[in-house]
């Protein structure tokens, strides 16, 4: 996984509650056998017309918000399937994080192993980035993990949470699988002293 | 340490590490496979040159996107197949057992896994599949996880966690006829909503759930996800140990017994506290119908499809007029006045044997309406097999069902088993989302009883008034019916 740094990017609204990971990446592009490549997969169905003519009107075919790096949407983003592929395809598309009122865990943890950044805001704080993007056009925002917050241009700033452990992982883009390996003797202590449940 | 949550016992049980400040380690017991999930988890072993750390808790199964069709043809759709092909070949590299398409053990990963044993009491399962929350029934920790995790778990064994919250989740009371395991957690999450129980572990207890089969309990753990809890999980009994009794990967002889008295011992302590409390009566519970496009957007049979001017919040009126838009449903239209184009009883949510069963019960002797097209799709070949024995196929098929193979069909509509645009479904599945079975497709989410009753009468109906008195306790109380003999 790469670092995580800080960045500006321009906010997409989503103003939907409960979007599920089915919408994010329909079915058909859970084929793939790669990581890469699902930006054209992302919200097919909410994007295109069956005649694969886009949509017009949906957020990231105006032309304001194509080149968005900040997804806002509602409570519970991401729910349903455990598919990283709504992950992967958001981040193939160009955003590095999203915000929301909350998320879905799955949804969540897979954004963390990927170095998407899921911030949750109050409903508030997020009421406040929807009516910002509404009046201008391009209203970005900065993103400062370390600092763990979001602040515009002008005097706007909100503070988020984080779990330390998540945060120095993606601040130092840090490899899952390599750490825990690192870590061979606890596991394998743990193996002696459990048997496999399955004779041979 | 004092009285303790059956997820407590779970959780602790399995923590190979523990620092302040850090999720703990947690070592996987089985991690369940399949070909959508698994393709870029095995790519990146191979990349690092790392091997599956422990093969013999690893098992695979090819299921979303298989047709339901003759097994003996090709697979049509190329990437499909790709897929398929992928599995078997990182299966055999990697020393995996897979049950392949002619295995007589193939099926949708969450019902072989109970059936075969190898899902068992106290066990930690991980699958990159949501609704790994079936497993949780025997009184197992199941959760989905995504790919990066399931490479994790390839590489290790093991996962980092940040430990959830409990949720006990108490079914009062005793259901009514006709009232079945699908309609008590659809019931539920309609009363909770979606996003109800993020963040926690629900223990379903209570005298309700007490009174389910272990299949009816797989039905409510398997939905456990649709109102986001990390997982769902019921305390061991009598019933899950001889459910586990002679399954092929269960221990055997001296060895169950000794588990099973291990096994008996899962289960909350008197007096442990949960983070959280709710409770539901579910005599107050009917047979339901989703109206919209979320599992939460549930209605009574006998009730109306709900009016978005009923809401006050602005942002739920929105979402209930864009669900019903899409559904094509006017507000206020009579749920039993809904016809169907569509009938599907499958699925990881209610493609047991039990389910065929009651199905079968009501579709014995009718036909199903004209102009519409209905499907069962057995969760596995193992399934399959028990059904036919029990002549259910030739009920099934002299109605006018299709009988199918075994696979995830027409839940996800990965397969050839799809919903046109426009297409109206009656679904045993678990996710009634946009397009979730075809775009454009428009799906209820039922029962098995409610599914084959619409099928009858090319509408929903009252699957209550389609039972004699007695047919209910009957059809619940004979685990295993006579051969020939489903009702009587
Ligand atoms: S049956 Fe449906 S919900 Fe279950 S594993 Fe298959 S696709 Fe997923």
């Amino acid at each position: 996984m790469r670092r995580f740094e800080k960045f500006s990017g321009i906010v997409a609204p989503l103003d939907r509650a409960n979007v599920d990971t089915d919408q994010i990446i329909p079915k058909q592009f859970l084929k793939a056998v790669d990581r890469r490549g699902l930006a054209a997969g992302l919200f097919h169905d909410w994007r295109f017309k069956p005649d694969g003519l886009e949509v017009e009107g949906f957020v990231l075919n105006r032309p304001q918000w194509r080149n968005a790096a900040i997804l806002v949407s509602r409570e519970n983003f991401g729910c349903g399937s455990s598919r990283e592929h709504a992950v992967w395809a958001l981040e193939d598309f160009g955003f590095r994080a999203v915000i929301a009122v909350s998320f879905a865990d799955i949804f969540r943890i897979n954004c963390l192993r990927n170095g998407l950044l899921p911030i949750v805001l109050s409903p508030q704080e997020v009421q406040a980035i929807f009516d910002a993007v509404e009046i201008g056009d391009g209203y970005s925002l900065q993103v400062d993990l370390e600092r763990q917050t979001v602040a515009d241009r002008r005097e706007w700033l909100a503070r988020f949470e984080i779990d330390p452990y998540d945060k120095r992982r993606l601040l130092e883009g840090l490899d899952d699988v390599a750490l825990t390996l690192s870590e061979e003797q606890a596991i394998a202590a743990y193996e002696r002293s459990h048997p496999p449940p399955y004779p041979g | 340490m004092g009285a303790t949550t059956l997820f407590e016992k779970l959780w602790q049980e399995h923590v190979v590490l523990e620092r302040p400040g850090q999720p703990s380690l947690l070592y996987i017991d089985l991690h369940l496979v399949h070909e959508v999930t698994s393709p870029q988890a095995f790519a990146a072993l191979r990349q690092a040159l790392r091997p599956v750390r422990r093969p013999d808790r690893t098992f695979a199964t090819l299921d979303h996107n298989v047709p339901t069709t003759e097994r003996a043809a090709p697979i049509a759709d190329a990437e499909s197949a790709r897929q398929v092909e992928m599995l078997r070949q990182n299966c055999g590299a990697f020393g995996v057992k897979l049950f392949d398409l002619g295995s007589p053990e193939q099926g949708i990963v969450h019902v072989i896994g109970p059936e075969l044993g190898l899902t068992q009491p106290g066990m930690t399962v991980v699958c990159g599949d949501s609704h790994t929350s079936t497993h949780g029934a025997l009184g197992a920790l199941g959760f989905g996880i995504g790919t990066s995790e399931v490479e994790h778990v390839l590489a290790t064994q093991c996962l980092w966690q940040h430990k959830p919250k409990t949720l006990e989740l108490r079914l009062e009371g005793v259901a009514g006829a006709g009232v079945t395991a699908k309609d008590l957690i659809l019931g539920v999450i309609g009363r909770i909503q979606v996003d109800g129980a993020v963040g926690y572990v629900i223990e379903y207890r209570g005298p309700a759930i007490a009174a389910l089969s272990v299949e009816e309990r797989m039905t409510v753990c398997n939905m456990s996800i649709e109102a986001g809890a990390r997982a769902g999980i019921v305390a061991v009994d009598e019933k899950t140990v001889e459910y586990l009794r002679g399954r092929p990967y269960a221990p055997k002889n001296a060895a169950f017994e000794r588990a099973a008295a291990r096994w008996l011992r899962l289960r909350s302590d008197e007096g442990a506290r949960f983070d959280r409390s709710l409770q539901f009566d579910v005599a107050t519970f009917a047979p339901v119908v989703t109206w919209g496009t979320n599992p939460a957007m549930v209605a009574e049979v006998t009730a109306t499809v709900p009016d978005p001017a009923a809401y006050a919040h602005p942002a739920q009126r929105r979402a209930v007029e864009r669900a019903l838009e899409y559904m094509a449903l006017a507000p206020g239209t009579r749920i039993e006045d809904i016809r169907i184009d569509r009938v599907f009883i499958g699925s990881c949510t209610n493609s047991r044997l039990e389910d065929l069963k009651a199905a079968a019960a009501v579709v014995r002797g009718r036909r199903v309406a004209k102009g519409v097209r209905a499907m069962v799709v057995p969760g596995s070949q193992l399934v399959k097999r028990q059904a036919e024995e029990l002549g259910l196929d030739r009920i099934f098929s002299a109605a006018g069902f299709e009988w199918r193979e075994s696979g995830c069909s027409m839940c996800l509509g990965m397969n050839p088993d799809i919903l046109a645009s426009g297409e109206r479904c009656a679904s045993t599945s678990n996710r009634n989302f946009e397009g979730r079975q075809g775009r454009g497709g428009r799906t209820h989410l039922v029962s098995p009883v409610m599914a084959a009753a619409a099928a009858l009468a090319g509408r929903f109906v009252d699957v209550r008034q389609w039972l004699k008195p007695g047919d209910w306790e009957e059809l619940r109380a004979a685990p295993k019916a006579r051969p020939g003999s489903v009702l009587q």
